[in-house]
């Protein structure tokens, strides 16, 4: 949010004023990302992960516009196109790994920061449009990366292709007419392949589109922050440039570093070999599953087998998936507890804790062949995923004695690290804070 | 404006106490119209993604079934999709009508899935009911799962030798596809 306090800008070169009164671009960037931006002043590493997604995403149109160019949407020679890309094309391969290893690690990003929210309770007033932005930009990008796979037109290709339109015929009636509406066909075929490369090229910048209005609705209130309490005045916060530019690009070259090592020692370590095969459609793989990123909620769908309430177990599952991602839409409403952060909600942050390995959990269980123990393990799991989000949350966040809150966010920086007349004498190493500059 | 003059009253304008005004009318109208207009333009754009003609023109296909030995079956491809036709043995007719109908998932006899005088032949899609994997038992040495049928390794489900479904997420039998016997030994599938 522009607080009171916010430096203005004010261009100083005949340039700038030119463009001032015209297109004030840089005004634009100076209150957004600039000095104009005052920020918490208690921000950690965890708050880097949305500048990473959006670093992910650039990756991936960048290297995604260049694969198109030597790609080819037709069955009977896209798969020999992407090994021309591996093999032929200068630095195909590099490309092309950048692009697969770079949708895993935007997902592993997108998730941290999705946890993140949940652990401070970003998602609470007033930032509940921006929270449900979040996941309007998820689901898309699950849509993304689902049809980014089937253009390799290997096995898994193929039947991830066959499964997932597979869902939607699970509605009853008109479920059989949207499958076939959507592959252009009775299996998947040339026209799906075609409109998944199509919407494939389409969807990341309507992703970019809606990362527009989900960082316009993040500066209206401004940041959240580890302590969950509301910025109070001008001793809360810091401009984001430096130091936030700063904090940024140091966090950006440690996640460079470590997709750069996948990228170029271990491509194939988050891929599944059975892709390195053409698409049968006569044969499917022995064990299909998707990328990880899906596991969690492979595992939710296969955990119906049998009908549930006159339900068939199909479609229960299907339900169930779907409601696994839409229910986090009314998180918001189900938490009623005043106190955002976790780090003043003991018994919530235990449970918080709890439900990553329930998730965890889910995502190796979705991993694994339709067997026990993991079938049962996912019913399990699954159970208390949703009881985690129905029964539990609202339950505790009407029951639960938190801890009382600081004052503002300089007062709890302040006890942590010591600074000012208030502490006392040697309080170690974290004495001495920066002053913020001028 | 606000200075006194008395502005001259549109009728059209002005909100008759019992109701509606011509006005209202004409916004209705306009506003159908161009719904109307709208939805003549979305259709093609939305109709454009279902199956073209040249894939709906898929024809039917004859098939051979000769050369299937008891106990054997065969994988063939009709509109893109996989076909089992199967010769079922004597023991494995004798399993499929033993099994109490009603107690199906989706009850059907042997006979209502295989033409009268044919109960040896049965001819599905080998497309799984649940999320379309081919299932497995059609080929040498496949699992036939836990009734002797077919077996889709995908999330687990399990036919038995009448292509019923008896276990696993799948809701119902596989599909048994238009034929006819042309000879005793071969179809037209289509
Ligand atoms: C949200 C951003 C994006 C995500 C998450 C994403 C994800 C993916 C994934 C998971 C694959 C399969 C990778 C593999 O196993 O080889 C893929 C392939 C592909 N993508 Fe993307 N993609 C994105 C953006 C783009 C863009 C903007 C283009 C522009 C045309 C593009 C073009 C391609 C092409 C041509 C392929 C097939 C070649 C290949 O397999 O490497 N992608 N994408
Ligand atoms: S597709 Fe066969 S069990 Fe799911």
């Amino acid at each position: 949010m522009s607080f009171p306090w916010a430096r203005q800008y004010q261009p100083t070169t005949e340039f700038g004023k030119f463009m001032d009164s015209r297109l004030p671009l840089p005004r634009f960037v100076y209150g957004a990302l600039g000095a104009g931006y005052p920020t918490p002043k208690n921000l950690n590493y965890f708050y880097n992960f949305g500048v990473l997604a959006g670093v992910a995403l650039v990756i991936q149109i960048i290297t995604g516009v260049v694969l198109g160019m030597h790609y080819a949407a037709d069955t009977r020679v896209a798969f020999d196109s992407v090994e021309h890309i591996m093999r032929d094309v200068n630095g195909g391969w590099m490309l092309r790994y950048m692009h697969a290893v770079g949708a895993s690690f935007f997902f592993g990003v997108v998730y941290v920061h999705i946890f993140r929210g949940l652990y401070y309770g970003s998602y609470k007033p007033p930032r509940e449009v921006l929270w449900m932005l979040g996941l309007v930009i998820f689901l898309l990008m699950m849509a993304t990366a689902f049809m980014g796979y089937v253009l390799v037109w290997g096995q898994m290709s193929f039947w991830g292709a066959a499964v997932i339109t597979g869902l939607f015929s699970a509605l009853p009636i008109v479920g059989e007419a949207i499958q076939t509406w959507l592959l252009g066909g009775f299996s998947p075929d040339n026209a799906t392949l075609n409109r998944f490369f199509s919407l494939h090229y389409l969807l990341p910048f309507v992703i970019f589109g809606v990362i527009i209005l989900h960082v316009w609705a993040l500066h209206i209130p401004g940041s959240n922050n580890p302590t969950g309490v509301d910025v109070k005045g001008p001793q809360d916060t810091v401009p984001f440039h430096p130091y936030y530019t700063a904090k940024d690009f140091f966090g950006l070259g440690v996640y460079l570093t470590i997709f750069a090592a996948v990228v170029f020692f271990i491509p194939n370590s988050l891929g599944e070999p059975d892709n390195y095969i053409p698409a049968n459609p006569l044969s499917t793989p022995a064990h299909i599953v998707p990328e990880w990123y899906f596991w969690p909620f492979y595992a939710i769908l296969r955990a119906f087998t049998v009908d549930f309430f006159f339900i068939p177990a199909k479609l229960m599952g299907v339900l169930a998936m779907f409601a696994a991602i839409l229910l986090l839409f009314f998180l918001p409403w189900l938490d009623t507890s005043p106190v955002r952060s976790n780090a003043y909600r003991p018994l919530n942050r235990a449970l918080f804790w709890v439900f990553l390995v329930v998730c965890l959990v889910l995502g190796v269980a979705g991993g694994k062949p339709a067997e026990e123990p993991w079938v049962r393990l996912s019913q399990i799991f699954t159970a208390y995923y949703f009881a985690h989000f129905l029964i539990i949350t609202p339950l505790v966040s009407r029951f639960e004695k938190t801890l009382p809150l600081p004052s503002s966010i300089s007062e709890a920086v302040l006890a942590k690290y010591g600074n000012g007349p208030s502490s006392s004498p040697g309080t170690g190493v974290g004495g001495a804070a920066p002053q913020p500059a001028e | 404006m606000a200075s006194g003059t008395q502005l001259p009253v549109d009728d059209g304008h002005a909100l008759p106490p019992e109701g509606e005004r011509r006005r209202d009318f004409l916004h209705v109208a306009s506003a159908s119209v161009a719904a109307v207009g709208a939805g003549a333009v979305v259709w093609p754009l939305v109709n454009q993604m279902n199956p073209s003609a040249d894939v709906l023109a898929l024809a039917s296909i004859d098939l051979d079934l000769s050369a299937i030995q008891p106990g054997q079956a065969i994988k063939t491809s009709w509109r893109g999709k996989p076909v089992f036709a199967r010769h079922l043995t004597p023991a494995e007719i004798e399993a499929a009508n033993k099994v109490d109908v009603a107690s199906l998932r989706d009850p059907q006899s042997l006979a209502d899935r295989t033409k009268p005088g044919n109960a040896q032949w049965l001819i599905t899609l080998g497309v799984c009911t649940h999320l379309g994997c081919v299932p497995l038992g059609a080929g040498q040495g496949e699992s036939r799962g836990d009734f002797g049928g077919y077996f889709c390794p995908c999330h687990g489900s399990h036919y038995d030798t009448a292509g019923r479904i008896r276990k696993g997420p799948a809701p119902l039998n596989l599909n048994v596809p238009d034929y006819v016997f042309k000879t005793p030994t071969s179809v037209t599938i289509g």
